[in-house]
């Protein structure tokens, strides 16, 4: 895989030989984080956060599975239960902030992964293929951090699960039956919070899988770099191992170190307190915002009040609030730049 | 491209032991040590949690249990048989001779001072957990005249002690006090 120089495997360990002939999972290995996979010797920090990302994505499932043996997924009992887990469950309450701000941790490094990709034009040939499974990434881990923040029920889970169902409403003609048919009843109740909870277990799952074909797309090519000039000989590259788990194994550190700050010193600080009010359908919050992480997408949203020759406003909104991130999709196609490094793009850089 | 062999013998100490070993040893430890710190709640959230362990003792109103009835009480969410024996059944009890059991104990040691006819055991038999019959009205005692498990055929007698079948031990007496002549304290 990646550049031909590529190291094969040759295991010494007998035990390994063995294993390696009948299957090749230590080969996998070796190819995929090993000494195996040559990485350019020039990347900078910001090449750090596809492995703090895919970190995050496991700590997420793991805190998740655990919190799942303590949640109920039931209108009547989930607020409740949630209750119980910070305050009966042993380390309960460290394990749902872990979880929490895990989501925002995840965020903060999705974004800086994606705008390295920005910067550097990542997404141009021959890397289309790992920005398009990257944009699924991204739209994966978006319905599941939304379909997250419902299970407690407060008010914020509530009114956030009835906004953004309400958003399939705003599409002509079949819009008010499919929300009826996304939350199962004419307003979030316990059909929607268990199918929520369902879909919010699996959906890492399969996000995990993308992660996967996403790793294997990038591995063909191989690496880019910050000059957006592809490696040409072996003695532009470094093995991955030990050169790069050892420049990730700090970058974890660090990130470690804020994630840590955030869930000991901060927990709530990313949160509503709004949300720690049982769900009431009577009653909106009067400072209903979503999650830091859509920020840009409710601006987007709130941005259209006035209807626009023959479409209202509110599925202008929502077109447009769409279209922001599909248009990502056909990005290695409209950007025909034949610099890809932002550092060579004066004018490029002084916009982004 | 970098190896080993090209590392610079200045960091190397007369003993052959390089920089780069101290520095690998000391990463592994500290990252050892963050994962087992780690693992150290997600093992332990399976425990029972705190609201479990506050139900962990049980109030009995013993003042309605005629002799020779018995009542199911819950404690730890699983069944206490709370019996009032007849003199019959003391006396079948205290004949037995204790060496010849299984589980050798005597009645005396399985009831409180001065109120042995208040036989308190776990509705648990000790095979494998099921509830044995006996206690409630109709139910088959078995051929001790105590408490007989469906399952897989234990035989308690009028003690609730293993008498015949696979179980090991003698119905297991929780520990329990009188606080007053009507109400035992379990747990």
């Amino acid at each position: 895989m990646s550049f031909p120089w590529a190291q094969e495997y040759k295991p010494v360990n007998p035990l390994m030989r063995y294993l390696d002939e009948r299957l090749p999972l230590p080969r996998f290995v070796f190819n995929a984080v090993g000494a195996g996979y040559p990485v350019p010797r020039n990347l900078n920090y910001m090449w750090n956060f596809g492995v703090l990302a895919g970190f995050a994505l496991v700590m997420q499932i793991v805190t998740g599975v655990v919190l799942a043996m303590h949640y109920a997924a039931n209108a009547g009992v989930a607020f409740d239960s949630v209750e119980h887990i910070m305050r009966d469950v042993n380390w309960g309450w460290m394990l749902r902030y872990g979880h929490a701000n895990g989501a925002s941790m995840f965020f903060i490094v999705i974004y800086t992964h994606i705008f390295r990709g920005f910067f550097y034009s990542s997404y141009k040939a021959p890397r289309e293929m790992i920005w398009l499974l990257g944009v699924v990434i991204f739209l994966l881990v978006m319905a599941t951090a939304f379909m997250g923040y419902v299970l407690p029920w407060g008010q914020m889970s509530f009114w956030g699960a009835k906004v953004i169902t309400g958003l399939f409403s705003a599409i002509p003609i079949v819009g008010e039956p499919l929300q009826q048919w996304l939350l199962g009843g004419f307003a979030p109740d316990n059909a929607a919070l268990n199918r929520f909870f369902s879909l919010h277990f699996l959906l890492p799952f399969v996000t995990l899988g993308v992660i996967i074909l996403h790793i294997w797309a990038l591995h063909i090519p191989g690496s880019s770099n910050p000059t957006g000039i592809e490696v040409k000989t072996e003695s532009d590259t470094v093995p991955f191992h030990p050169y790069y788990t050892a420049k990730d194994g700090f970058g974890l550190g660090v990130f470690l170190i804020v994630y840590a700050s955030l869930v000991f010193f901060a927990p709530n600080l990313l949160g509503h307190p709004d949300n720690y009010i049982p769900a009431n359908p009577m009653s909106t919050p009067a400072h209903i915002v979503p999650e830091w992480y859509f920020w840009p997408f409710y601006a987007i949203l709130r941005a259209f009040t006035y209807d626009f020759l023959f479409i209202p406003a509110k599925l202008m909104g929502v077109l447009a609030m769409f279209s922001a991130i599909l248009v990502w999709f056909f990005l290695p196609w409209l950007d025909n730049g034949p610099v890809r490094s932002g550092h060579y793009r004066p004018l490029f850089r002084k916009f982004f | 491209m970098a190896t080993e062999a090209s590392i610079d013998p200045a960091h190397v100490s007369g003993d052959g032991v390089r920089r780069r070993d101290f520095i690998n040893i000391a990463a592994v430890s500290v990252g050892g040590v963050g994962v087992l710190a780690a693992l150290y709640p997600l093992v332990s959230q399976m425990a029972p949690s705190a609201d479990v362990l506050a139900e962990s003792s049980t109030e009995i109103d013993i003042s309605q249990i005629a002799e020779g009835q018995a009542i199911k009480a819950i404690w730890r969410k699983q069944p206490v048989f709370v019996r009032n024996l007849t003199a019959a059944e003391i006396a079948a009890a205290e004949k037995v001779n204790v060496s010849t059991l299984r589980d050798p104990q005597t009645l005396a040691e399985r009831t409180t001072a001065g109120k042995k006819n208040w036989l308190i055991t776990m509705g648990v038999c000790t095979h494998l957990g099921c509830v044995p019959l006996g206690a409630s009205e109709g139910e088959v005692k078995g051929e001790f005249g105590g408490y007989f498990c469906p399952c897989h055929g234990s035989v308690y007698d009028t003690a609730a002690r293993i008498r015949k079948g696979p179980a090991p031990k003698n119905l297991q007496v929780p520990e329990h006090k009188f606080t007053s002549d009507t109400v035992v304290t379990i747990g």
